[in-house]
């Protein structure tokens, strides 16, 4: 037991020094975390705001004028070119100069007035980009009663929705700790994925499989290191997250730092895994990337989970980062028990002893 | 512990349709420098994978320190070192890190693991290198720091995959002085390799070719039971003469070398020299002389391909 243990801390000193030399691989565990925060906390954005449209009012006259300001002041769009006919405006948009056209024609004031109901003006929209068209398309219900402020109008629609947890719809306490699973799937497995095969491709392995150390050894040895710098990207990402997106956390830190190392160690189990099954590196990192995409594609980090069709649902249920996504989320955002996220940690602590037990069967203290 | 160190019975190992090593038995006596001579591919690595378990036989059996492999592998390891062909130490860590790692692995602790680092870095000239990285050095360093990884232990049994390629002149004869002064502290030494000058240092020889132990032996016996003579031809343009001797039946093989060429003749040839004499002609001259290793391995590797 003292002998095992004497070994494993023989591979986890081998990997710490390995990993200091190493300065590129050292430097993607601080770097990756802070280029990821500060490249998606700021670009992934779900809120649309000021879309730039070209515009082309054939009526000029202060009521028109008064539609414009009023629908510049949702913020939604921003007046970027005045045109003169309807045909450029639609040009401007194929040619993919701006979003959308809007077209106010000469009779709009008696359009407003008229009691059939008329649409007031056109808004001719790209529809390539499905997040921005439908928020635009949500602009054709726009309220507009000229002679007052957009913000005095009382709330039109038949139903009153009340937001319970991020009131102010701000993408950055949607996407930090999504980006937190993202990040530890990609260092995490990656690393691990490279651990054993890059031994065998280099030839230390067979050194390695002479001496006394035996696989289980060797994997928790492996592992060790890379989970303190899991728990140390946990860290920085959440630290960066308060600093620069305000994203504080409204549950237990002590029930999401636990949650975080039960993924670190999923993942960690996958990356051995791997690297116990691939032919060498490139193999292994075809393999993780194999792996990766569904993770961002499926997990819910970018697209909502419920929306997915089933097959992909169930999918998606056998992805790691699916069940994390949940567990932080809820924790970072609602506030969610131990209880009420059990589940997702159960299928993270046992996804971690498959992935382990399958590397173990896998890995054969031979060459061949 | 019996005096036998390693023993294989009927040893074999496929590739697919490849049979890389075919029905070997062979014992190795305790407290010598064995040989294991063959050609590039004659199944030295594979059988000495075996040996130490990292690679399963397809029939056949190998016992180690009187313990059976791999059944018993992981206490044999124990007490073997093994310098694998390759250079299998950690090349982005120093030469000091490297044998702490595997005095660790060992379970040597911090006062043994810094006295014995301290012994071999001394013994295998590596004192200067201790705080270089292993990728950079020279193919003679890599060497020396590979041995001294395999001894680091102690180990009853050394099993060393040719342990010299890509080494010098000076470093070779300074490891193989080496070999025989860890020999001489009761240590067994395997040495495979494909060099003729090392296989006449060792004790005994097991001599492989494509697969198969075409001969086993000490040098001595290995020289004596050759059956064949050898002759030295001597004279102006031996090259000229080279075909008739590759021609006549009774010749097992003629080699040049300098002015010389270096015939080697069935033992049926009842006058060696009279036949070589007659062969080259008037203005050559032949003599008798001793059988080398070469010559036995020259011999005995054709009389493997006939078959």
């Amino acid at each position: 037991m003292l002998a095992s243990l004497k070994r494993m801390l023989a591979v986890f000193m081998k990997e710490i020094i390995q990993l200091k030399n190493d300065r590129l691989t050292f430097a993607m565990v601080v770097v990756i975390p802070l280029i990821q925060l500060l490249l998606f906390g700021y670009t992934i954005n779900t809120d649309v705001r000021d879309v730039p449209i070209a515009l082309v009012d054939e009526a000029g006259t202060s009521f028109s004028r008064q539609f414009i300001h009023d629908l510049e002041a949702t913020q939604v769009i921003r007046v970027a070119a005045q045109l003169a006919v309807p045909d450029e405006a639609a040009q401007a948009v194929t040619d993919g100069d701006y979003s959308a056209g809007l077209i106010i024609p000469a009779d709009i004031e008696r359009r407003f007035y008229a009691e059939a109901g008329e649409p007031l003006a056109q808004l001719v929209v790209d529809g390539s980009d499905t997040v921005m068209a439908s928020a635009l398309k949500a602009l054709a219900g726009f309220p507009f009663s000229p002679g007052e402020v957009v913000a005095n109008q009382a709330r039109q629609g038949t139903l009153a929705v009340t937001l319970l947890y991020n009131p102010e719809q701000r993408a950055a306490l949607f996407t930090v700790p999504g980006l937190l699973g993202v990040i530890l799937t990609m260092t995490m497995t990656m690393f691990t994925a490279i651990a054993i095969v890059r031994e065998r491709e280099r030839g230390n392995m067979e050194l390695l499989i002479a001496t006394p150390v035996k696989p289980l050894e060797l994997m928790v040895g492996k592992l060790v290191p890379y989970m303190v710098i899991g728990m140390v990207q946990v860290a920085i990402i959440l630290l960066l997250g308060h600093w620069l997106f305000d994203v504080t956390v409204v549950g237990s830190y002590l029930l999401l730092a636990f949650s975080c190392l039960v993924f670190v160690f999923a993942n960690l189990g996958l990356g051995l895994l791997i690297s116990t099954r691939a032919p060498n590196q490139l193999g292994a990192m075809q393999m993780f990337i194999f792996f990766f995409l569904p993770s961002i594609l499926l997990s819910g980090f970018m697209f909502p989970f419920v929306a997915m069709p089933q097959v992909a649902q169930w999918l998606a249920e056998v992805l790691p980062m699916t069940h994390f996504l949940r567990v932080v989320r809820g924790i970072v955002l609602r506030d969610a028990p131990l209880t009420a996220v059990s589940g997702d940690l159960l299928f993270l602590g046992g996804f971690f002893l498959l992935t382990l037990g399958l590397s173990l069967l896998g890995f054969r203290q031979k060459l061949d | 512990m019996s005096d036998i160190v390693i023993a294989t019975r009927g040893l074999s190992r496929c590739f697919g349709d490849f049979v890389a090593v075919d029905n070997l038995s062979m014992n190795i006596p305790a407290n010598t420098v064995h040989g294991f001579l063959g050609p590039n591919g004659s199944g030295k690595t594979t059988a000495i994978r075996m040996m130490c378990g990292l690679l399963d036989p397809s029939e056949g059996e190998v016992e180690v320190l009187g313990m059976q492999v791999p059944a018993q592998a992981a206490i044999v390891r124990r007490s073997v070192g093994y310098m694998t062909q390759r250079f299998s130490m950690y090349e982005d860590m120093t030469v000091e890190q490297n044998l702490h790692f595997l005095c660790r692995i060992h379970g040597l602790n911090a006062s043994e693991r810094r006295n014995r680092v301290t012994e071999v870095m001394a013994e295998y000239r590596l004192g200067d290198l201790s705080s270089r990285a292993a990728g950079p050095l020279s193919g003679g360093q890599k060497r020396r720091l590979a041995l001294a990884g395999a001894v680091l232990t102690r180990p009853k049994l050394l099993i060393l995959d040719e342990p010299t390629s890509e080494v010098d002149p000076n470093t070779r004869r300074e490891m193989w002085e080496s070999f025989f002064r860890i020999a001489a502290t009761g240590t067994s030494i395997l040495v495979s390799t494909h060099l003729m000058d090392e296989a006449e240092r060792c004790h005994a020889l097991t001599i492989m070719n494509q697969g198969r132990k075409v001969a086993d032996g000490t040098v001595a016996d290995l020289k004596t039971s050759l059956n064949a003579t050898v002759v030295i031809v001597s004279g102006p343009d031996v090259a000229s003469i080279t075909p008739q001797f590759n021609a006549a039946e009774e010749v097992l093989a003629a080699a040049q070398s300098g002015n010389e060429l270096r015939v080697i003749l069935h033992n049926d040839v009842a006058q060696p020299e009279q036949f070589a004499q007659g062969v080259a002609g008037e203005q050559y001259r032949a003599a008798l002389t001793d059988a080398t290793i070469e010559d036995v391995f020259v011999v005995v590797t054709s009389e493997g391909e006939r078959d």
